[in-house]
């Protein structure tokens, strides 16, 4: 029984670890989601992006790992705003599926690019924190998830205060709930698209080199599934709402992990997806999420 | 005056089309096309049936599905184990790799369909890579190793015939009355409820539909590959049909076909330098979006755009303002 036990609070900590990666990229989904209504197709290929430029800084220019990641982070957030500015704004008055459609050209892009300069064989990520391990009630944590769980939340804390207590934040949640009133309030509201869309991207990025360091290879098209299963994350918990993200992404994380642990690891995909449907059929708001009348 | 200029452009879209047909035909029996050109274009016919398909759910509908593929993956397999297993004529085949994926689509049809927009696409997606993930663990497909062996049974001739009866099939159905229930769906649901239509029959008919010819389209692509795996049937696959439906513009089927024809050739084009072409394939897709979010042809058919005279103008002009008013959204 005592094993059982511990098994599954070790299964729950993998899981955790895992979520919050997830749950770091579903904020960028939901937070962009919850402001232009577009699914940002491009977000997983940011956090590729992020590990890539994780691991240039921890390669050639010989940066610890967290100075790389703040790096990461800062040229990741550039992009985002690029993007957005390049191939978003100038759709922002289309139909809905030709911004999408876009999003996914300029993933398909950025994918494509980075396979050309990249190359397609994986990479080793750096060995920046040597492995240890540490046993508490026969539950093994390692330092790696230790760091992932410590940055995950920290990241997670600041843009909760940045969200309620700055004024950006302020303005983010007024362009979110009406942009023209927002607008009329004097918020200058593309100004707001391009920080959400920094921000975004840069938890994006942070969200990379953690799995760098977790899994220790990095190659061009690992933004596909990731991106996909986050923005499942998003989903479920209710997408355009901060905490659902959160919520989402370890849910998310727990699952997958149960579900390899249970059955075989070829499963795991579609596990994600079947939450997706059951919960979109039963509750499509997503766990957090508040049910919007449709009006005429 | 506009039905007349409207028939007139029908005949010579018509004309054109036949002109098209006879000279491609003749190339391919007369071998002037290459043995690899006419796999080319039996791929081509394959796309436009699977672009005409999706536009009937996307751009007529209006309903965003984003899992065309897993449809595709459903008729290709069906269609793949009878012939392998059974024999049976390859029309036959064809048939129930249809009939099987139109029920798929009913099944997943009939609770998605409630869903509205983005969550009706990600729900989709979803099913998309829940029947991938099926394919790949289940014994009798083969897994991940695929499944091989399939008789080459799709000629050029198959698959040029199956494309035209989509495309008559298709045109006929959105100009009935079926059709304009349709397009009502697509312009204003709770205005096309309140007017007597069933839109929860008629999404899940166009679901159906769309899913039965994707699955006929699978089994003309596994009959002509000769070999299927999992792998060709990704989120991707179902990113192309839908590129090559907006490319051409959401409810257009000359449109679908134009972009069905010329989004395939266009990477087989672009093979010299192969590095590169992807890159230019979703560079053009961005720009083409940005330029013309429409699409090529819009709603409009190319009879429509044929068939436009000089008097015409002030109709044409009309019928774009009321057009763009009722777009949005």
């Amino acid at each position: 029984m005592a094993a059982i036990i511990q098994e599954i609070i070790q299964q729950l900590v993998n899981g955790i670890s895992l979520g919050s990666i997830y749950a770091l990229i579903a904020l960028g989904y939901t937070m962009v989601y919850g402001i232009i209504k577009l699914i940002n197709f491009a977000h997983g290929d940011i956090y590729m992006l992020g590990a890539f430029i994780g691991f240039f800084a921890i390669n050639i220019f010989q940066m610890s790992f967290f100075p790389a990641l703040i790096v990461a982070m800062i040229v990741a957030a550039f992009f985002g705003v690029v993007i957005e500015r390049l191939a978003y704004r100038p759709l922002r008055h289309s139909t809905r599926i030709a911004a999408l459609i876009t999003a996914i050209g300029v993933s398909m892009l950025i994918q494509n690019v980075a396979l050309l300069v990249w190359k397609p064989d994986p990479r080793s990520f750096p060995d920046v924190f040597p492995f240890k391990s540490y046993k508490i009630w026969g539950v093994y944590l390692d330092n790696r998830q230790l760091v992932i769980l410590g940055v995950a939340l920290f990241l997670m804390v600041v843009l909760h205060y940045i969200v309620r207590y700055t004024r950006m934040g302020r303005a983010m949640r007024a362009v979110a709930l009406d942009d023209d009133a927002a607008r009329l309030m004097g918020i200058d509201v593309d100004r707001v698209i391009s920080f959400t869309f920094a921000l975004g991207s840069a938890l994006a990025a942070a969200a990379g080199v953690l799995v760098g360091i977790y899994y220790n290879r990095i190659d061009p098209m690992m933004g596909g599934m990731p991106g996909l299963k986050a923005f499942v994350a998003a989903v479920l918990g209710g997408i355009g709402v901060i905490p659902g993200a959160m919520i989402g992404g370890l849910v998310m994380g727990v699952a997958e992990v149960a579900v390899v642990a249970l059955t075989t690891s070829t499963w795991k995909d579609a596990v994600a997806f079947g939450i997706l449907i059951i919960i979109l059929l039963l509750r499509p708001a997503g766990i957090l999420g508040q049910h919007e009348r449709e009006k005429v | 005056m506009k039905n007349a200029a409207v028939k007139y452009g029908a005949i010579i879209g018509a004309l054109i089309a036949l002109a098209g047909l006879v000279f491609i035909n003749y190339g391919v029996y007369s071998y002037y096309i290459d043995f690899y050109l006419t796999g080319v274009l039996v791929i081509v016919c394959i796309n436009i049936i699977l672009a005409v398909s999706l536009n009937l759910i996307n751009g007529f509908t209006g309903q965003f599905s984003l899992g065309h593929a897993g449809f595709m993956a459903v008729g290709a397999y069906i269609s793949a184990l009878l012939t392998i297993h059974t024999g049976w004529a390859f029309p036959v085949v064809l048939v129930l790799a249809g009939v099987a994926s139109a029920l798929i689509g009913l099944l997943i049809g009939l609770p998605t369909l409630r869903l509205r927009g983005d969550y009706l696409a990600i729900a989709t997606l979803g099913f998309g890579e829940i029947v991938r993930v099926v394919i790949l663990n289940l014994k009798i497909t083969g897994g991940p190793r695929g499944l091989g062996g399939i008789a080459p049974k799709t000629t050029f001739f198959s698959a040029e015939l199956a494309a035209i009866l989509t495309i008559i099939i298709f045109v006929n159905l959105i100009r009935s009355s079926h059709g304009r229930a349709f397009v009502a769906i697509r312009e204003d649901e709770i205005a096309a409820e309140a007017m007597g239509i069933d839109t929860t029959k008629y999404k899940v008919l166009a679901f159906s539909l769309g899913a039965a010819f994707a699955g006929i389209a699978g089994g003309l692509f596994a009959h002509h590959q000769m070999f299927i795996d999992p792998r060709s049937f990704t989120f991707q696959r179902s990113i192309e049909i839908l590129v090559m439906v907006v490319f051409g513009g959401l409810g257009s089927i000359s449109g679908s076909i134009v972009a069905a024809a010329a989004l395939t050739i266009l990477p087989e084009a672009l093979r010299g330098i192969a590095q590169y072409r992807m890159i230019v394939y979703s560079a053009l897709l961005i720009i083409l979006m940005l330029v013309r979010p429409q699409g090529l042809f819009g709603t409009k058919e190319l009879t429509d755009l044929l068939g436009f005279k000089a008097k015409d103008t002030a109709h044409k002009e009309k019928n774009q303002a009321v057009e763009t008013t009722g777009g949005e959204g």
